[in-house]
């Protein structure tokens, strides 16, 4: 009985690690967003107000799936292992 | 220049800034008396004061709940008092803030909505107050009623509810045709697409606020163990009382919490102008109506 709990805490532990890997796509999608949205403003630095505005929205909606990935993996963490566990227990 | 104000003006005055500050004393009030100090690191939900029992399921009356409700009063509170004595000729200083206010939200809502949607001003505006300062009041180390997502779930669906009505507002038959747009074999993914709007825009909001409370806790923890490793030599007192944790945490906060917050509230109101006005086929609508008109002209 032991090792099943055991076993469950470890697997949803590395279930959240393995789930916040979606981190980096938004990583990269928003520094190249940042990064065109300098240049824009280096190029035209009157229109700065607006170049900013349009890219936190960008960010935001890039942000979207990594996002998922953190509820999912706040999910497995906090609230998955007592959901299994009383699953198993019950089972038996 | 100043009018001196008269004894009733002032006594309305003084009630309506305590309608603003009640509310929040309340809270913290509550929160001091009900809080039990937790040990190391606890993530917990809202907490549920009580039940009220109902047909299919019970009501539960949680913190997040009577948080909002305190932050609708006070914000009330604010809105009265920012608009008390205001007159066409300009009284006192606050009616500047109050016009400053509205003039802003009707410029943000007609660059991104059009003439037509004015009326959306006090909409987008009451979305826009509501979320910052829900998202704003763990500063006073309240459970933010945002990083629930039952809260903000029902701003989604009240969003997803004012796309669908504009989106059928040619007819049903227009709204049902919407959905094979391209090709029709594409309708199943329009589908998902549709109700995966509102879902997206809840996890959206509540990811990013609860996000930056579980990181604040996880930082609280971890400088709690750090000030204990290295000042723990400290004789007495002195070395349990955790020197790290004064100061760190606050800069962190500036970012998740006044920054996060503020920055979500804008994206959620600049998502729903967006959402709201792109769902209305407003060619469409204007040549039936002028199609109807004509018709009406000629009987």
């Amino acid at each position: 009985m032991e090792i099943a709990i055991a076993i469950i805490l470890g697997c949803c532990a590395l279930g959240a690690g393995t789930a916040m890997i979606a981190g980096i796509g938004p990583g990269i999608g928003e520094g190249n967003a940042v990064a065109k949205a300098c240049e824009a403003i280096g190029r035209q630095p009157e229109c700065k107000s607006e170049v900013t505005s349009t890219m936190l929205m960008g960010c935001a909606i890039a942000e979207t799936t990594g996002l998922y990935a953190l509820v999912i993996a706040i999910l497995l963490i906090f609230v998955a292992p007592e959901m299994f566990i009383e699953l198993l227990i019950n089972y038996k | 220049m100043q009018q001196k104000n008269s004894i009733r003006f002032r006594i309305v005055d003084f009630l309506l800034i305590l309608m603003m500050i009640i509310p929040v004393t309340v809270l913290i009030v509550v929160k001091l008396l009900t809080n039990v100090p937790a040990e190391g690191i606890s993530v917990t939900g809202a907490k549920i004061y009580f039940e009220i029992s109902m047909p299919f399921q019970n009501l539960l009356i949680t913190e997040s709940q009577i948080n909002s409700w305190m932050v609708m009063i006070s914000i009330t509170g604010l809105c009265l008092y920012l608009t008390h004595g205001i007159g066409v000729k300009v009284k006192n200083r606050r009616q500047h803030l109050a016009e400053w206010i509205v003039e802003k939200t009707d410029n943000l809502v007609k660059g991104n909505m059009g003439e037509y949607f004015m009326a959306f001003s006090p909409f987008i505006g009451a979305i826009l107050g509501l979320s910052a300062f829900s998202s704003l009041i763990c500063l006073f180390g309240l459970y933010s009623p945002t990083s629930d997502i039952n809260v903000v779930g029902g701003w989604a669906i009240l969003t997803f509810i004012l796309i669908t009505y504009y989106k059928s507002k040619c007819g049903p038959w227009v709204y049902i045709k919407s959905f094979g747009d391209p090709v029709t074999l594409l309708a199943p993914l329009n589908i998902i697409s549709e109700v995966a709007t509102p879902i997206s825009m809840a996890f959206r909001h509540y990811g990013n606020v609860l996000s930056g409370s579980v990181i604040s806790v996880l930082l609280a923890a971890g400088l709690q163990g750090l000030s204990s490793m290295v000042l723990g030599w400290l004789p007495g007192v002195l070395g349990d009382i955790p020197f790290l944790q004064i100061g760190i945490p606050a800069v962190l906060s500036i970012y998740f919490d006044v920054f996060s917050g503020c920055l979500q509230a804008f994206i959620f109101a600049m998502l729903t102008m967006l959402y709201v006005s792109g769902a209305f086929p407003m060619e469409e609508y204007f040549k039936r109506k002028k199609k109807k008109q004509t018709k009406a002209m000629s009987n």
